[in-house]
């Protein structure tokens, strides 16, 4: 009932993944990205897969929550994997009919770009989205970022504003839907007429929004004042992060899949990615 | 006892806005607030009771007076940023929405939001944390999102959050007016609980005429000066003068009132339906040698 | 005449969710016309989800809304008909403010309506004086107005479209007692010159008490008592039991029959209180 607006999509559970040092799970994700654009050949892409697998299993969330997650990107998978259907060229002719032309190449080369991409999302949104709150996430990042402040990058005043961002997405969501219903209570119109109709109708929702928005802003930070609020300097926190022996494991795991699809696109033959 | 916060003949005007004239909101207020204590700030809307709140948290500079936090006059001309932030220490402030005043998406996050600015090492802010969710009662809903919470719960994590840093004082620009009578009584029970069992210092801003009865003392505000002041009972007899200030007085009160009217010897200071009935009762049946001509 | 009657509207809230909460749970009543109903409970009682029923804002899962008998969702494409018919005034309305004077911000409602530009102009003018601003305001920014006149303004914005039934949330949230006996005392006075349907949802017994013709209780999402104000308050132990208050003049009353001056239970207002109490001794002393 109330706004809840999928941001970042946390789903609240105990797993080895949830107890990951944030800092380090960033690391790890950039990690493994690399590591599924190394990934050249069929046996090494076999790997990848069994990768994702374990980390669905240990993540604890729902498979069904997982492919929901997939949804959007129905398109532009089914997209790229057509494009290389009808597009690449190879040795073995499948189908000849007409203007189309499929080769076993294509097949297997779209095969394997949709089985990255989808390892792809799969992988980062469980490695960060689904198993670290937002906040912790933005914790993590100013802390991997904490070196750039001594050459004066605003780091923390970074980090505060996506706090602060999170925050009062909620509230401003929820807000937008009351002004929505006050002025439809009006008789504002904003499904029909011409789009420049549309435009127009929006201007009643948008400037009592911006208008609370900066009160609201106000606010605030009269309210962060009065609570000694002075910036980034001299602020210590609550939460401290700490890694540990599952961080260990978590790097030394991404270290052997990292080395296993190296060796297997060497030594194993099979066939491999065009793109 | 010691004295936490003097004011001396403050007066305070916005600052013209084009062409308009500059808006006087508040005209030579003097008072002082012994530590302890529980004072309520009544008045209606556009009295000058918010601006002089702003003032007591230091947001706004006095044009005119002196104040002083706990012995520090925090007016004088060579006083420094890092003074303010001392005074604040010591003084906080609730204010009246709820959703403007939550920093983090996380309960416990929100509330070592103010200790952690004070820099104190991790397990100094997890005590504080732990005691302030404590005492207002919010320990279950520590790792609760700030969003989700009714306004009077969101309005004990604000509390939490004022207490946490220990402060002495704490003053509340009218943190009721916005919540449910449900909501108004949970932050008036925790109010008057962190004034009788923390001794914090409790200063209330509202126009609650209910609430206002449970201070120690009352203050009443019009046109930017204090027109009344003393116990809740005092201010409350001179129920013609309140009306007359815009204010309501006790549905009680206003009975006894009318009793009184009518020619019967009642006080008007009872608060409590129980008491006024029975005063009541006790002046209707001794109507013989009740009556005088008031 | 504009009489709206709910036939045992359900609504519920994130169907197949989780968290799916039944918020109206098949409610019937009337809203009769020329009236003021007050609407109480505490929050999450169901009375914000059933004036959103009332214009339209949102569509029973099961049941009907019937405006003067007639379905207001037989024709869904028609529902923003019904929303010039069935005014609503939401919670902190001057929320909704935008245009750059106050005239134009009144006039955004008839402007939708569709009336010509005279009409608007006399509409403007007439629920202006209902809401209690001056001409002079009118000219002005929105935005430049006090906390009280804004609260109005938005107020003469719905009473603009002349609604057939005025429906108001919370009206007086936040206001001081000032505040809250002009804006109440307006939207009374709008219902007696107008004749119109007002139905006002609010916290507080002491202002349902002095406002309304009758008021109706709901709990649960289900509507569990209904009267005259007089019938409802002198029930104190049943509206304490839905986690809802009387107003403390009540209260004295039963204490004062507990210490033998019997007054009756039916007292909500401080001068019908003194009334019975003191009529009688003037009478029998004078």
């Amino acid at each position: 009932m109330k706004a809840d607006i999928a941001f970042g999509q946390y789903y609240e559970g105990n797993s080895f993944l949830h107890k990951l040092d944030p800092r380090w799970k960033i690391l790890f994700v950039i990690f493994y990205i690399v590591v599924i654009f190394l990934a050249k050949n069929v046996f090494a892409f076999a790997l990848l897969i069994l990768s994702a697998v374990f980390l669905i299993l240990i993540s604890q969330i729902r498979l069904r929550t997982i492919l929901r997650g997939l949804r959007p990107l129905i398109f532009i998978i089914s997209f790229t994997a057509l494009i290389n259907i009808f597009w690449l060229k190879g040795e073995t002719l499948l189908i000849d009919w007409w203007i189309f032309h499929i080769y076993l190449e294509g097949l297997i080369n779209a095969l394997l770009i949709v089985v990255r991409v989808v390892i792809l999302v799969v992988g980062t949104s469980i490695l960060l989205t689904y198993t670290t709150t937002p906040i912790a996430l933005t914790d993590g990042l100013e802390r991997l970022l904490s070196p750039l402040a001594k050459i004066h990058l605003p780091v923390h005043e970074f980090s505060m504003m996506m706090t602060i961002a999170l925050r009062f997405i909620p509230t401003l969501v929820e807000e937008t839907e009351k002004i929505m219903n006050a002025q439809k209570a009006r008789g504002a119109d904003f499904s029909t007429g011409s789009l420049v109709h549309r435009a127009k109708a929006l201007i009643p929702i948008l400037i009592p929004l911006f208008i609370s928005a900066f009160r609201r802003a106000e606010e605030l930070a009269t309210a962060m004042e009065c609570r000694c609020y002075t910036g980034g300097e001299g602020r210590t926190r609550m939460n401290v992060l700490h890694s540990g022996w599952r961080d260990l494991a978590a790097l030394l795991a991404l270290c052997a899949l990292c080395a296993g699809v190296i060796l297997l696109n060497i030594f194993a033959s099979g066939y491999t990615l065009a793109l | 006892m010691s004295v936490i916060i003097n004011a001396e003949h403050i007066s305070y005007s916005y600052p013209a806005d084009e062409a308009e004239r500059p808006v006087e909101a508040l005209r030579d207020v003097s008072f002082s607030v012994a530590e302890g204590e529980f004072v309520a700030i009544l008045g209606h809307n556009g009295c000058g009771k918010s601006t002089l709140a702003k003032i007591l948290c230091m947001i706004l500079q006095p044009g005119e007076g002196t104040l002083s936090i706990d012995g520090k006059d925090m007016t004088a001309d060579d006083i420094t940023e890092e003074d303010i932030n001392q005074g604040r220490r010591k003084v906080g402030m609730v204010f009246q929405n709820p959703d403007n005043q939550l920093v983090a998406t996380i309960v416990e996050e929100d509330v070592a939001f103010g200790p952690e600015n004070l820099g104190y090492p991790p397990e100094k802010i997890r005590r504080r944390v732990d005691w302030a969710l404590e005492t207002v009662g919010m320990t279950k809903y520590a790792r609760h999102a700030t969003h989700r919470l009714s306004g009077g719960q969101k309005q004990r994590v604000a509390i939490a959050g004022a207490i946490a840093m220990h402060r002495k004082c704490i003053i509340f620009d009218e943190s009721t007016a916005m919540l449910d009578p449900h909501g108004r009584k949970e932050v008036m029970d925790t109010i008057t609980r962190l004034n009788r069992e923390e001794g914090i210092t409790v200063i209330h801003i509202t126009h609650y005429m209910n609430e206002a009865t449970m201070a120690d003392r009352v203050l009443v505000m019009q046109k930017g000066g204090i027109i009344m002041e003393g116990k809740p009972a005092e201010v409350f007899s001179r129920t013609e003068e309140l009306w007359a200030a815009g204010l309501d007085v006790p549905q009680t009160t206003e009975l006894l009132w009318h009793v009184r009217r009518a020619g019967y010897d009642v006080a008007l200071d009872i608060f409590d339906p129980e008491k006024c009935a029975a005063e009541i009762a006790r002046a209707l049946k001794g109507t013989a040698h009740g009556r005088d001509n008031t | 005449m504009a009489e709206i009657t709910l036939e045992n509207v359900t609504y519920i809230y994130g169907k197949g969710a989780p968290y799916e909460m039944r918020a109206l749970d098949d409610v019937s009543l009337t809203f009769r016309s020329g009236e003021v109903t007050g609407l109480i409970g505490h929050t999450g009682s169901g009375k914000s989800t059933l004036v959103q029923m009332l214009n339209g804002l949102l569509r029973p899962d099961s049941g009907k809304v019937l405006l003067d008998g007639k379905d207001i969702w037989e024709d869904p494409k028609k529902i923003q008909q019904i929303r010039f018919q069935v005014g609503l005034v939401m919670q902190y309305p001057e929320y909704q403010l935008f245009d750059e004077t106050v005239e134009a911000d009144i006039s955004f409602g008839p402007k939708n309506m569709g009336l010509a530009p005279e009409k608007i102009k006399e509409a403007v003018a007439r629920a202006a004086q209902f809401a209690g601003l001056a001409p002079e305001l009118l000219k002005k920014s929105p935005f430049d107005l006090s906390g009280g006149q804004k609260r109005r303004a938005a107020l003469a914005g719905i009473m603009a479209m002349e609604p057939a039934v005025l429906v108001l949330d919370e009206p007086a949230a936040g206001l001081d007692p000032g505040g809250r006996r002009e804006i109440l005392g307006r939207i009374r006075e709008y219902q007696r010159e107008s004749g119109a349907n007002v139905i006002i949802v609010s916290h507080s017994m002491e202002d349902m008490a002095l406002y309304c013709d009758r008021v109706l209780v709901m709990e649960n999402g289900r509507l569990v008592m209904s009267g005259t104000p007089a019938q409802v308050f002198s029930q104190a132990d049943a509206l304490i039991a839905v986690g809802l208050d009387v107003p403390q003049i009540t209260r004295v009353a039963r204490a004062l029959q507990d210490v033998g001056v019997d007054i009756g239970l039916d007292i909500y207002t401080v001068k019908f209180a003194a009334q019975r109490l003191l009529s009688g001794r003037e009478a029998h002393e004078g």
